[in-house]
């Protein structure tokens, strides 16, 4: 009986190729759009947890302001200066490494070439806190940074803006009016974890930009590389206490300081992309549904179309039930056709787009099956309706119908 | 009332036994049929008796509304009466839901209708075995089944011709062998020449006057035309809404 049924709906598929196909045009939308959004947010997820254990995984950034955010992070609370990067270095147990860090804006210039990047003004810890190779030359020495020399690293991005393919090490640019010999450059990087290209920077000794460049003693960042097995919240407790003291705020003050920990950047960064992740898969989610009702809305047109055909059926003795379970197959197995091709253009796109976002893919077996069963439980609901309209008809009425 | 079981209807396709003849196939008694309530209600059958015995081959004439698609709708099982008794071998057919009602059909009777009404863009082959699909027939004998079915009606040749591109005469001729695929006690026919041509209508009821000769089916035929109802053994003529004239050309070949 159910056999039966199902070749019924096979059949009668069949006959009408192409209304079929466009009825299950909306499920395949709906499922693929589905299935890609989550793969496709799955894969950013993964990126970004490897980017940012790229960075180093134990790593703490100090800024001043309260919170982190571009441009207003700052607004209010005095920046750091040497001295605050000294007293860490010495005075916080479990501390590798720390580099101040204090970034300008500026256009550099090398033969007829100029490119505008970002200059930081930092020390030698910078390159190991902040895990950067160097592809070729050297750091930067102890004098040359107790001198602020014009000496600089650049970044793979702005060698090849300016230098194209050959080797600037040796070679000159101009910054500002003030030349600036270049020591050393970055191995590339890649694009980081919000997006932004890690390799567009110029390292430059801190009292260089700070005497050339910035004209204060401000140090906007410190990164602090903890030692391996470092707790890395407890940490930052002692560097709390430490640069609340040295910033005299008594107790009811809030931090005028805020601390990050890469993995806590990692955390955020998951959290935000699943969010969006979840909210595109919600939005492709109600594109399902609306192709749910296309089935009902074309199951509909059917039982009309074939009223006919359904009052022959019932003369010669189709049961209630039998119709309606015709029609009830004919839907599900429409939507899960349509699920199954949604599946498979899901994962050409996944693929592709992948590749294009240099995300990688990830086949998630359970969103498949979970988008594949909501489909054809859409069948189920949206065919209910038309499927007992059918059952339900008069047959000497339907056989009059014309 | 009869004591016969509903639950025997399955039986009712093969049964054929004698102590079944002396029922008569169809007893109406005082049927009648209303339509709509109240101050709108209109009678379409008003109280008809009428019996009509196994093998015979009966036309049911009449004007238009003199109630004989509605008795015709009665008889198929496809409607009920609003009062009276209709007993189809002794099954008291007015007591039925209309799920057991289709399984009377199913088993028992085959239709024929003015507008063929076979399925579109579906070959004369499975056309012609839908009624064995819902008798739940395997694969194969249905293909055999309908194979010869299409035989008896002269269509061999044409089983994968779709109803466009069949004629009138042929497409109610595989209506015909679908009515008749699943053996029926019973062949229903509504207007079957309606649509036909003189040579094709005269045809059509050779074929049906040659079913009931040879198979022994009992045919039940609305008609309007006296030409057609002359292939009949027996015609019952309707007039507003009962029985005005039963003329019987030849007793049904009973025994």
């Amino acid at each position: 009986m159910l056999l039966n049924a199902l070749l019924l709906a096979l059949g009668e598929i069949r006959r009408n190729l192409m209304r079929s196909f466009l009825t299950l045009l909306g499920i395949v939308i709906g499922v693929a759009a589905v299935i890609t959004m989550v793969t496709l947010g799955n894969g950013a997820t993964r990126m970004v947890a490897e980017q940012i254990s790229s960075l180093g995984s134990n790593l703490i950034l100090l800024r001043p302001g309260q919170r982190l955010g571009p441009g207003r992070g700052s607004l209010g609370a005095p920046s750091f200066k040497k001295e605050d990067v000294e007293a860490i270095r010495s005075q916080i147990s479990g501390v590798q490494e720390v580099a101040p860090s204090v970034a300008i804006g500026a256009t550099l210039v090398a033969g007829n070439n100029n490119w505008t990047s970002s200059i930081n003004g930092t020390s030698n810890a910078y390159l190991s806190t902040g895990n950067w190779q160097l592809e070729a030359g050297r750091g930067f020495l102890e004098e040359e940074e107790r001198a602020g020399k014009s000496v600089c690293i650049l970044g793979d991005t702005v060698r090849q803006e300016l230098f194209g393919n050959h080797s600037p090490l040796g070679d000159a640019v101009r910054v500002k009016g003030f030349s600036c010999q270049i020591i050393g450059l970055l191995a590339a990087k890649g694009q980081g974890a919000m997006g932004m290209n890690q390799d567009d920077l110029v390292l430059m000794p801190l009292k260089t930009v700070q005497r050339r460049l910035s004209g204060n003693q401000d140090i906007s960042t410190i990164l602090i590389g903890l030692r391996d097995g470092v707790e890395a919240s407890s940490a930052m407790q002692r560097i709390r206490s430490l640069m609340r003291e040295r910033r005299k705020l008594d107790e009811k003050e809030d931090d005028d300081f805020n601390m990050m920990d890469t993995r806590q950047i990692a955390a955020t960064l998951s959290g935000t992309i699943s969010t969006m992740t979840g909210l595109l898969g919600a939005v492709a989610a109600v594109s399902l549904l609306v192709g749910g009702i296309g089935i009902m809305n074309i199951m509909l047109v059917s039982v009309t179309e074939r009223t006919r055909e359904i009052g022959i059926r019932l003369a010669i003795g189709a049961l209630e039930h039998e119709v309606l379970l015709q029609f009830l197959i004919e839907a599900v197995v429409l939507s899960a056709i349509g699920g199954l091709l949604g599946i498979l253009l899901a994962l050409a796109a996944c693929v592709g787009l992948a590749s294009l976002m240099g995300l990688p893919f990830l086949f998630d077996p359970a969103i498949n099956l979970m988008a594949f069963g909501f489909s054809a439980s859409i069948g189920v609901i949206f065919g209910f309706m038309p499927a007992r309209r059918a059952a339900q008809l008069d047959p000497i009425e339907a056989l009059r119908h014309e | 009332m009869s004591t016969r079981s509903i639950a025997g209807t399955g039986s009712i396709a093969g049964a054929g036994s004698l102590s079944e003849s002396a029922t008569p196939l169809i007893q109406l008694r005082g049927v009648s049929k209303t339509y709509g309530q109240g101050q709108a209600a209109f009678l379409a059958l008003k109280g008809v008796d009428l019996s009509i015995d196994r093998g015979d081959f009966v036309a049911i004439m009449g004007p238009s509304g003199s109630g004989k698609s509605t008795a015709m709708n009665i008889l198929g099982c496809l409607d009920r009466p609003s009062a009276g008794e209709y007993l189809f071998q002794g099954i008291p057919v007015q007591l039925l839901e209309r799920n057991q009602r289709a399984l009377l059909r199913r088993y028992t009777m085959g239709f024929v209708f003015q507008g063929f009404n076979l399925l579109p863009r579906t070959s004369a082959l499975e056309n012609v075995e839908l009624p064995l699909l819902y008798r739940g027939v395997a694969a194969r004998q249905r293909h055999v089944a309908a194979r010869a079915a299409l035989e008896r009606v002269g269509l061999t040749g044409w089983e994968s011709h779709s109803p466009a591109e069949l004629s009138g005469g042929q497409l109610q001729r595989v209506a015909i062998a679908r009515a008749i695929v699943s053996q029926p006690l019973m062949l229903l026919a509504d207007e079957p020449t309606g649509n036909l041509d003189t040579q094709r209508s005269h045809e059509v009821m050779e074929l049906l006057a040659e079913l009931n000769q040879d198979q022994g089916i009992s045919v039940i035929m609305v008609t309007h035309e006296a030409e057609m109802a002359a292939h009949a053994r027996r015609i019952v003529h309707f007039r507003d809404g009962q029985v005005a004239r039963d003329e019987i050309k030849e007793p049904a070949p009973c025994c």
